[in-house]
């Protein structure tokens, strides 16, 4: 009866050699792939315009004046000696944006990691974990989330500000940072959380875990390294996020007046009646940059968001495939097999 | 290979498992018994498969067994102690029992190396060894599931392997612990048809050598049949019919042993089957 014991055992030639040609294309397009995802004319954009402007926060500072140097005439219009002119103070417009694009920057380098720190401790160890840790977390993210964000940034902001014993920290584009940081992350928390849920339940988790790993470790080492992507795409939300928070905050007066950022800039710009007295050069670079820094990080964003979700990538791909497959007159046929 | 076996008879005995879900559906409430009353032991150097039809609680059994899930009730219990849920012991308890996954292409870590896979295991149940040694064993563990040389294996990704090499690496890590006992929920039925046999021989050679006490979770009778020394055949959650393969096989008692053995493929029927499929495949 030993023949009854084997019937799958023949090999059916059929579908298999084929199968495994195609997965052989597969791994070897993988493999291609993998080191570095194709760089898109979004991706470069972006990076482009932020390596700019932060080559120009970091190393600009040291070859300019002194922002707070106020021997300057007030109100000179671009030109010979200022090249983007001096404010009512006579402060040179040019030292004040280099030093303001530094402040802002940092403002929004910090802010953005101290958010991803608490989106990464709330929403992964919430999703990870599951239960009451899940459920206990999972109520102050939506506590975060629903108490609007500005308003709550300017509470926060004034209270802190007006503390007692706090000294120049109080003003500082330190502080400010951390009360960005501190109200940013709950909309990351909610995304990393869905993700680690998800993850949770892969294989290669259970695997891990059944292999002996701790939760830490299999949270960090296990699962993290797959989220890098969706972690670079949070943390860039969160840098944008901070520095137009700052920027809205100054604005508003309650920025780091201890320091200069492109905000404060504005906030200046403001009280100093700029716009009245036609001074442009004073409000135009700090409200541009601003514009084209959070540009540049979203597009920046964007890219990753392809790469995480690749139907993202696909669609723009198919579009221009279907345009070139009509102009060369072989479209999809009418019961959608590809001609 | 050197693994250290336990002295005296060994046993991982599961004893009146139980394991409801309560589903809920608006605001009412139902109870799945996944699994009820299930018992069995494991012995070193024996194979028992487990069969029966999708959803019957086979994986469920698996899962409680290798401590991902808690049993609603009953015990697991190994050398006659219970199953730990939690801390060193749990540690130990692992490095006693290991599983082996269904879905190679799912089970191992896309970011992370062939070498990470098993080194790991290695790492946490070895502490003691320094990381050449670690790395040796590795490369050792990955030369026994035949995947030579290893070297050449040692630093890819799970990507770049086929699905049969993939559940080769999956072997290995549940080796790498040293484990005595090892539950294999079916290993080879995301793999094709022609490297099946393969991975399996190779299970089966690993636990004549090694003295594993195997439970070979599957679909497939005929395998179950010429792998095993014990087939169990489960049906919602009980089990109905146990005893020698061939016995099950040629005398089925249960009505449900009956039925499986028809939809099995007895080579006439198969071509009949083909040949409804194909028929279907047209008219759709
Ligand atoms: N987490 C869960 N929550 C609710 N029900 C579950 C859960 N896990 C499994 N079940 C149910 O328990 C039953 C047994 O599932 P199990 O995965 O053990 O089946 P199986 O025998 O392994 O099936 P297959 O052969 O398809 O793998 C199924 O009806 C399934 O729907
Ligand atoms: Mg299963």
């Amino acid at each position: 009866m030993a023949d009854n014991t084997t019937p799958e055992v023949p090999v059916r030639t059929g579908p298999t050699p084929t199968s495994t040609l195609a997965t052989i294309r597969i791994a070897k397009n993988d493999r291609k792939r993998r080191p570095l995802p194709r760089i898109s004319g979004k991706l470069l954009t972006g990076i482009i315009i932020v390596v700019v402007i932060a080559l120009f926060g970091i190393l600009a500072p040291f070859f300019v004046q002194d922002p707070r140097f106020s021997g300057n005439d007030a109100l000179l219009p671009p030109g010979d000696g200022h090249i983007l002119g001096t404010t009512k103070l006579g402060y040179d417009v040019f030292a004040q944006l280099a030093w303001g694009t530094r402040g802002s920057l940092f403002v929004g380098v910090v802010a953005g990691a101290l958010a991803l720190l608490l989106a990464i401790l709330f929403g992964v160890l919430a999703g990870y974990f599951g239960g009451v840790v899940d459920e206990i977390l999972t109520l102050l993210t939506n506590i975060m989330l629903v108490i609007p964000g500005l308003p709550l940034v300017m509470v926060i902001a004034a209270y802190v500000q007006n503390t007692e014993g706090l000294g120049p920290f109080a003003r500082s584009s330190f502080l400010v940072a951390i009360v960005l940081g501190i109200t940013g992350w709950a909309g990351s928390a909610v995304v990393l959380r869905a993700t680690a849920k998800s993850l949770r339940m892969r294989d290669y988790v259970a695997a891990s875990r059944v292999a002996g790993e701790r939760p830490l470790r299999v949270i960090f080492v296990e699962i993290l390294p797959n989220l890098v992507p969706l972690l670079a795409a949070q943390l860039i939300f969160g840098v944008i996020f901070a520095i137009l928070g700052e920027a809205g905050l100054s604005y508003l007066g309650l920025g780091p007046t201890g320091s200069i950022t492109l905000g404060t800039m504005l906030n200046d710009a403001q009280t100093g009646q700029a716009v009245g007295s036609q001074a442009w050069w004073w409000f135009i670079p700090p409200g541009a940059l601003i514009a084209l820094l959070g540009t540049g990080l979203s597009l920046i964003n964007f890219a990753i968001d392809e790469i995480v979700n690749p139907k993202l990538r696909l669609a723009p791909q198919a579009a221009r495939n279907q345009r070139k497959a009509n102009r060369e007159g072989r479209s999809v046929s009418e019961n959608g097999a590809i001609a | 290979m050197s693994h250290a076996k336990p002295n005296g008879p060994s046993t991982l005995e599961i004893k009146n498992l139980k394991r409801d879900y309560t589903l809920r559906s608006g605001f009412k409430r139902n109870v799945l018994h996944a699994v009820s009353d299930v018992s069995f032991t494991l012995e070193p150097g024996r194979t028992i498969a487990l069969v029966g039809e999708s959803g019957s609680g086979k994986s469920t059994v698996a899962r409680i067994i290798s401590r991902l899930e808690n049993a609603t009730g009953g015990q697991v219990l190994l050398d006659g102690a219970p199953a730990p849920t939690r801390g060193r012991a749990l540690e130990r308890y692992r490095s006693k029992v290991q599983m082996v996954f269904q879905d190679p292409f799912a089970s191992l870590n896309p970011f992370h190396t062939i070498l990470h896979h098993v080194e790991r295991p290695l790492r946490i149940h070895h502490p003691h060894l320094s990381s050449k040694q670690i790395k040796e064993r590795a490369y050792e563990l990955l030369e026994r599931v035949q995947l030579t040389p290893a070297s050449r294996y040692a630093d890819r990704r799970p990507h770049e392997l086929s699905g049969g090499q993939r559940q080769r690496v999956a072997i290995a890590r549940a080796l790498a612990p040293g484990a005595t006992y090892i539950v294999a929920d079916e290993p080879v039925s995301m793999l094709d048809v022609s490297i099946r046999l393969g991975v399996l021989n190779l299970l089966a050679e690993l636990q004549r050598s090694e003295g594993l006490g195997v439970l070979y979770i599957t679909h497939d009778l005929a395998t179950a049949r010429h792998f095993s020394d014990e087939i169990m055949v489960m049906y919602r959650g009980k089990i109905v019919e146990r005893g020698e393969p061939d016995s099950v096989i040629l005398n089925p008692q249960h009505e449900y042993t009956r039925t499986l053995l028809e939809a099995a493929a007895d080579p006439d029927r198969l071509g009949q089957l083909r040949a409804e499929v194909r028929a279907e495949g047209i008219t759709t």
